[in-house]
């Protein structure tokens, strides 16, 4: 415990480049990913684009604790899964539209969040990691055995529904678009946050954090809002894929959920601005074609993991941003 | 009929074994990851894959070896030791500049690889592992039947987990242990070999996880699923006891065991949750864990 305190912080911070204006850069970026979000669907089938959309906002949303709070979450599977069965049993058995649906599933994520946030920060580091894992444990039990999910079936047969009462969503390419539109919408406000003054804190935090408490930061309601916020977004990327697929179960709230969010943030970069939907669209990518090989797909991420941790911390767009020295 | 609290003598305290049982497993396990937390600062999530392996191997030494129970509690150990050897040599050691996480990360990493192996190789049903000839049959108390089993294993495991204690708080070995934990740098510049000190106490402490897991493996069939299973609630038992003293993680896991054993009798419910509730009133009363240093 001694050397607890010369270690390198987990996503430490990344030098910005002299007499560049990373702002400009990352405005074209997101421009760029618009574009591509219109263009893709001509080429690729909806269906995997809008999981890989869900995925890439889950991703964005732990990143923001991980990479920008400094907060290593075991558990975000418990907002991420909740969400995806509350917004699914409010579609299906309330008869709510989808975009009040996506509220509830948000909210329920929102509320776990302060409950589970409020525990949480009162340990850290690997403790922390650990609480998180456990609470998130409690939510898979309770999935399992309460009686509003359906338990081992899960939400089966959730509608689609009219958005607003009005848009049907039953097409693929129309889902899309309002998925598009979600994923857009979660990118913007976490980018907005990270570089708000809100932002700034929480890097002053995770990088030292008794150095902010003397500076009269509240450190700790400072981690409790960006967990509730990272648990609300995971809850908004959670009910958005029950919609999508027309299914909430037990997978999105197992603990293997947590460990993969955890990949792809890793495997895209922690820390960067676009890192996890990389990470996001290389994993989804990656188990789709692996699909047929059963517990293979499993070695093989344990084996990305181990690699990414041993050599590759910086992640591809981590990678990236060095080779063209510019925050990415 | 005698009863308490409107339940049977035999079911409260069948349960109550059961109960006991589990906190065997929970002593033994979180003792390891204390040992290998307090000197290496990772929280090893591979422990319960390790657990897994340790049943895996009694398991194939009996049926493709044909060497018995008492066999495997002796090799068991000594395997998964020497593959948690390797494993901290070649890889945990690379990170220990780097933040604690990186170590949950690859251990976690691991615990994937070493899972996925086992259930590639041997199917995700249990295979079942018979009781040895000596341990079978029981004993009929006056309130409830007693297997020798099940009995065996809460005595071996109060042994093992004494015997740890001892060779911790009373040895010489014991002594660098602790010195190196509070102090990794002045202990090697007195010529303790630390990294060497390091990878023994990784290897005991997977050692330990292996030895559990072929206590474990004659009464949960063995899959490969098993360490998985354990290792999330062993997080919360070291969450509730605090990982600062060694007899505070006996403690805790034998009494958790028997708190999640009353739950089933009273709220069966609650079973599967009761643990993580604990934890945070636990969290919320006393953060450091009931026998933890103040983090």
């Amino acid at each position: 415990m001694a050397a607890a305190h010369d270690a390198t912080p987990i996503a430490a911070a990344r030098p910005a480049a002299e007499g560049v204006d990373p702002k400009a850069l990352h405005r074209r970026i997101m421009i760029g990913i618009v574009v591509l979000l219109a263009l893709l669907p001509l080429g690729v089938y909806p269906i995997f684009l809008m999981k890989v959309l869900c995925f890439a906002l889950f991703a964005l949303a732990f990143n923001l604790l991980l990479g920008f709070g400094g907060l290593l979450s075991f558990g975000h599977a418990a907002y991420f899964g909740m969400a995806g069965y509350v917004s699914a049993y409010a579609a299906k058995a309330w008869g709510l539209t989808p975009e009040l649906a996506i509220a509830s599933g948000t909210l329920a994520a929102t509320a776990l969040g302060l409950a589970f946030g409020a525990l949480a920060i009162r340990r850290q580091g690997i403790y922390f990691a650990m609480i998180t894992l456990a609470l998130a444990q409690m939510v898979y039990f309770f999935s399992l055995q309460a009686r509003f999910t359906g338990g081992e079936d899960g939400i089966q047969g959730v509608p689609r529904g009219r958005l607003f009462g009005l848009i049907d969503l039953s097409d693929d390419r129309v889902l899309y678009a309002v998925v598009a539109v979600i994923f857009t919408a979660g990118m913007l406000l976490i980018y907005r946050v990270i570089h708000s003054p809100f932002g700034q804190v929480l890097k002053a935090i995770r990088e030292n954090e008794p150095r902010a408490i003397s500076l009269g930061y509240r450190v700790n309601r400072y981690k409790l809002a960006v967990f509730v916020l990272s648990a609300t977004l995971a809850g908004v990327a959670g009910s958005t894929k029950a919609i999508v697929f027309q299914l909430a179960s037990l997978t999105d709230v197992h603990w293997s959920m947590s460990g993969e969010v955890v990949l792809m943030t890793l495997v895209g970069g922690m820390g960067t601005v676009f890192g996890p939907i990389v990470g996001a669209f290389v994993m989804i990518a990656m188990e789709s074609y692996l699909a047929p090989f059963g517990a293979w797909v499993t070695i093989i991420q344990g084996c990305v993991f181990v690699v990414c941790v041993l050599t590759f911390r910086d992640g591809i767009v981590g990678m990236l941003g060095r080779i063209l020295r510019r925050p990415l | 009929m005698t009863t308490i609290f409107g339940v049977s003598v035999q079911a409260l305290s069948g349960q109550l074994l059961l109960g006991l049982i589990n906190g065997s497993f929970y002593a033994m396990l979180s003792l390891g990851l204390a040992i290998i937390f307090g000197l290496l600062n990772v929280i090893n999530f591979a422990h319960g894959a390790l657990y897994m392996m340790g049943a895996f191997v009694a398991w194939i030494l009996l049926n493709e070896l044909g060497l018995g129970y008492w066999w495997a509690l002796l090799i068991a150990p000594l395997a998964v030791g020497l593959f948690g050897a390797l494993l901290e040599r070649l890889l945990l050691a690379r990170l220990y500049k780097l933040d604690h996480l990186y170590g949950l990360l690859l251990t976690f990493g691991l615990a994937l690889i070493i899972q996925g192996l086992f259930r590639q190789h041997y199917g995700s049903s249990g295979l079942p592992y018979v009781i040895p000839p000596e341990l079978s049959g029981g004993q009929r108390l006056p309130f409830m039947f007693l297997p020798n089993y099940r009995a065996w294993v809460v005595a071996a495991s109060l042994v093992i987990c004494l015997s740890t204690w001892l060779l911790i708080e009373k040895t010489k070995l014991g002594a660098y242990l602790r010195a190196a934990t509070e102090n990794p740098t002045l202990v090697g510049a007195f010529g303790v070999n630390v990294p060497l000190l390091i990878t023994l106490t990784y290897a005991f402490g997977v050692g330990l996880a292996a030895l559990a897991g072929v206590l474990a493996a004659p009464i949960y069939s063995v899959n490969p699923a098993m360490g998985a299973d354990i290792i999330i609630v062993v997080f919360a038992v070291v969450v509730i006891g605090g990982m600062g003293s060694i007899l505070g993680s006996i403690l805790t896991g034998f009494g958790l065991g028997l708190v999640e054993g009353l739950t089933k009798v009273f709220y069966p419910e609650a079973s599967s949750v009761v643990i993580f509730v604990i934890m945070a009133v636990v969290l919320l009363a006393k953060p450091s864990g009931l026998f933890g240093r103040s983090a």
